[in-house]
């Protein structure tokens, strides 16, 4: 058996799971049942001064009939009292001493309010703080989460408040609600945080209603941009990721991962592409907390089959796999191949590439079954088919080098190479 | 003992009602509509007698555009609601399904098809409007599937028709000749509202060619004529005793299950049903259904060259009725003028004939079963002497039809269904019907 447990900056926990900052971490009931469940962490719903929510909060995108395939939500930081959240952090951690407890912060925008904060919750028993650059709707309009994350100006000024006063880790969480989250990482890295996590949500409209004309979530005949997540936001947040993984700046520090992790396999992505630990909300808003269990079982079987021992062997490894489009390999071609004993005729790979590609599969008309080959010399291998096809493993793509030696499109203009294949 | 008012009304209503359920919910409809992979040039589109493109208006019931998923269906088959009902959809569209090569189960296409198709006739839903008259009138004989889907195109592109009918009610076989709990009575008569409520269309009820009006008559006052009568009764067995009290017609047994309350329809203690096509199905379960205590179907071949689908058979052994394979009738006995026996000849596979299916062959030996009812569904008999006193080249009685798949050798005068095929399903009139369409408005010079 491999071991999963995780030491994030000295924060242990049995697994490298956590729960993210949000509605299922805002009180000790819910905690509560996510440590029993078998949650390696959680961090607290944020802490900030008091605010008052609406009621309608929450809207999601179906698809294919399947529900929340991406989330959204409009809700504020927590709006339970201050000394509420204080009391129950403490009573949880005495309960759970093993487990993560890390604190999200998001205080007033000035130094003594951060200083007040950090220090009663330190007093309270919290492992580490996260804070919250990165809530991209209410909390945005009066200056905090992701109005911070946005100005990597202001986030360091922030960090730097934070880490005169903090005694434990400090984590930072970006907002994805930039065209780059480098520039706020490197910001905060440079003020001193001793790591970061991301993504934040990001600014949505799920859809609108077809009947009352009005947007989601519905609030009175009004709408709001939401916070987005789920599993749709996941692509998104492992290309965040990879740049903070790959800067070097901000690869000093740990990560800590989040964006539509709802499986164990999704987990192990995020960390392959540098996460330390990974967070998740949606799939447990979603299904409750019991889906800790496959997603330990399935990376500890996981790990087993790689030979992996401790996550830390593998944490990283498809890091540097991410490259710039002018260093891959033009000489590397590989062409469709379709198993005609797994076929089932849907012909969904020939109109796919048919109307929006290479018209490399030939139909042969039978009755009722059409019989679908690839055109060999017309594909090029653009794996649209086999993305399309529903067998898995029917269409396979078989490699077939244009030539053995590497080149890149930079030796291929120095070297004068023909453009056109057509 | 042949009786009627064998059961109680509860019993009679569960026993004839609808063996389609509807999906219970939207829900429902949805889980089975997404898994409908959207095949492209699909089975079973290809498998469908009428081609509905099965995968375009599953999908838009995926996206709650159920008007334009019952204008799919119709728009290939108007009957498309009562084919949801009574098509061998095992052998057609769902058997087809590419899920079936994955050993999964296949897409619920008819019951997604009713689902859209039903809740149009529910809600009335105008979907489709007709050109105005063109001034060309067309005459059609039989308001069953193919009278009424030809009458049905017809009437989009602007010709005046008239159908004459010999029942009172329209829907052909689909009214008066399928098990009541696959189609009821009612569903028909709403069907067939629904499909007239395009306008255009007259119906004559209770008028039959050769008694109370002539080919004639109709080709001096239309400009075309399409005759899509259907086929008779049973052929005869030509076995001794047929004449006895308690040998019925199966066809006119069904007919009058679909015509009278079912506590009226007296039945047998002992029931032999004779043929193992999906009419002697239908006669056999609902002879069972009707408090039957015995039925058994009797067949001279094996269960391998059975007619009806296996979903049939496995009705008819659920309703708990015997099948007896490899039995030729051979007489009839009979007691006071009422059936007492039923006398078979045992068989045995021989060589293959016309059909390619084995030739059953007299082993010698006979069985005997004691039986107060025989029903016959030995396959159904053209109506040969009118299309002979008609003047239609035919074969045996089946219309010959020219290479348009729709003239006969009189100018001006078309053919489809059952009349020229000897009884195929409802679906395959509903094409013959379109066929006979596309080749009247050539014939009238009119574009569609």
């Amino acid at each position: 058996m491999a071991n999963i447990s995780s030491n994030f900056l000295g924060i242990k926990s049995p697994n490298p799971f956590w729960l993210a900052s949000a509605p299922p971490t805002d009180k000790k009931i819910n905690v509560l049942r996510a440590y029993e469940a078998g949650w390696g962490g959680v961090v607290w719903k944020t802490l900030g001064s008091q605010v008052k929510n609406v009621s309608s909060r929450y809207s999601s995108v179906d698809y294919g009939g399947h529900r929340v395939m991406g989330f959204n939500n409009i809700e504020l930081i927590s709006d339970r009292p201050l000394d509420i959240n204080l009391k129950e952090i403490t009573e949880v951690v005495k309960l759970f001493p093993d487990r993560a407890m890390i604190v999200s912060l998001m205080a007033d925008n000035n130094k003594k309010a951060w200083h007040e904060l950090i220090k009663k919750c330190e007093d309270a028993g919290a492992m580490g703080f996260e804070l919250n650059f990165g809530c991209p709707h209410g909390m945005t309009e009066r200056g905090m989460g992701a109005a911070v994350g946005q100005d990597p100006e202001i986030a360091k000024m922030v960090v730097e408040w934070v880490m005169e006063k903090a005694t434990i880790p400090v984590i930072t969480k970006l907002t994805p609600n930039v065209h780059s989250v480098v520039p706020t990482g490197k910001a905060c890295v440079e003020a001193g945080t001793n790591a970061l996590s991301l993504i934040n949500t990001i600014q949505s409209v799920t859809g609108v209603d077809l009947d009352t004309l009005v947007p989601n979530p519905y609030v009175a005949g009004k709408s709001v941009f939401g916070g987005y997540c789920g599993p749709a936001v996941k692509p998104i947040a492992l290309k965040f990721l990879t740049t903070i993984a790959q800067d070097p700046t901000t690869s000093k520090v740990p990560i800590s991962g989040i964006g539509g992790v709802s499986t164990w396999r999704d987990a192990v992505e995020f960390m392959l592409l540098g996460s330390s630990t990974v967070q998740v909300c949606t799939a447990a808003m979603k299904h409750g907390f019991r889906i800790v269990q496959d997603m330990c079982e399935g990376l500890n079987n996981w790990m087993d089959e790689k030979g992996f021992k401790t996550i830390d062997d593998f944490i990283g490894k498809s890091v540097n796999k991410i490259t710039h489009w002018e260093d891959l390999d033009i000489n590397y071609h590989h062409v469709a191949n379709i198993n005609q004993d797994k076929c089932i005729h849907c012909g969904l790979c020939y109109i796919a590439c048919e109307d929006t590609s290479h018209q490399a599969i030939n139909l042969q008309n039978e009755n009722p079954y059409n019989i679908y080959t690839i055109k060999e010399d017309d594909c090029v291998g653009c794996n649209l088919c086999k993305l399309v096809c529903p067998v898995d493993n029917c269409i396979t793509m078989e490699e077939k080098r244009v030539a053995p030696e590497y080149i890149n499109w930079k030796m291929w203009q120095e070297q004068g190479l023909p453009l056109n294949d057509h | 003992m042949i009786t009627n008012n064998r059961l109680t009304e509860t019993q009679y209503e569960q026993n004839f009602s609808d063996i389609h359920p509807m999906f219970e919910t939207k829900d429902a409809a949805l889980v089975a509509a997404n898994k409908c992979l959207f095949c492209y040039d699909a089975p079973c589109t290809k498998a469908c007698p009428t081609s509905i493109d099965i995968p375009k208006f599953i999908k838009q019931i995926t996206t709650e555009n159920i008007k334009g998923s019952a204008h799919t269906i119709f728009q290939s088959n108007i009957f498309g609601a009562g084919c949801g009902k009574v098509c061998p959809v095992e052998k057609l569209c769902e058997g087809s399904c590419v899920y079936n090569l994955m050993e999964e189960t296949p897409v619920q296409i008819a019951k997604l098809q009713r689902y859209s198709s039903e809740k149009a006739i529910e809600e009335n839903w105008k979907l489709f409007e007709s050109k105005p008259s063109n001034g060309k009138k067309v005459a059609i004989v039989g308001a069953g599937p193919a009278g009424l889907s030809c009458a049905h195109v017809l009437a989009r592109e602007g010709v005046d028709v008239t159908i004459y009918e010999k029942e009172s009610k329209g829907g052909g076989l689909m009214t008066y000749g399928i098990a009541a709990y696959k189609v009821t009575p009612a569903f028909c008569e709403d069907e067939v509202n629904y499909i007239l409520s395009i306008g255009g269309i007259d119906v004559k009820y209770n008028q039959t060619l050769g008694k109370d009006f002539s080919l004639e008559e109709l080709q001096k006052n239309y400009h075309a004529v399409y005759l899509a009568f259907g086929i008779g009764t049973i052929n005869k067995l030509n076995i001794p005793g047929e004449d006895l009290v308690g040998v019925e017609d199966a066809i006119h047994f069904i007919y009058n299950i679909r015509t009278n309350d079912f506590k009226n329809i007296p039945v047998g203690d002992r029931v032999a049903v004779i043929g193992m096509g999906n009419t002697a199905i239908d006669a056999a379960t609902q002879s069972k259904r009707l408090g039957a205590k015995e039925v058994t179907m009797v067949y001279r071949r094996t269960e391998a060259e059975k007619t009806c689908t296996q979903h049939e058979l496995d009705i008819a052994r659920l309703d708990g009725c015997a099948t007896l394979w490899l039995a030729a009738p051979k007489e009839i006995m009979g007691e006071n003028g009422k059936v007492k026996a039923l006398v078979c000849d045992v068989m045995k596979l021989g060589e293959p004939d016309v059909s390619g299916r084995p030739t059953p062959i007299p082993t010698g030996e006979t069985i005997t079963l004691e039986v107060d009812m025989i029903i016959k569904a030995t396959g159904q008999k053209p109506y040969t002497t009118l299309v002979e006193q008609i003047g239609l080249e035919n074969n045996k009685g089946k219309i010959i039809l020219q290479a348009d798949k729709a003239s006969t050798n009189v100018k001006g005068v078309f053919a489809g269904g059952d009349a020229i095929n000897g009884g195929k399903e409802a679906v395959d009139a509903v094409q013959a019907g379109k066929d006979g369409a596309a080749s009247i408005l050539s014939y009238l010079e009119i574009k569609n």
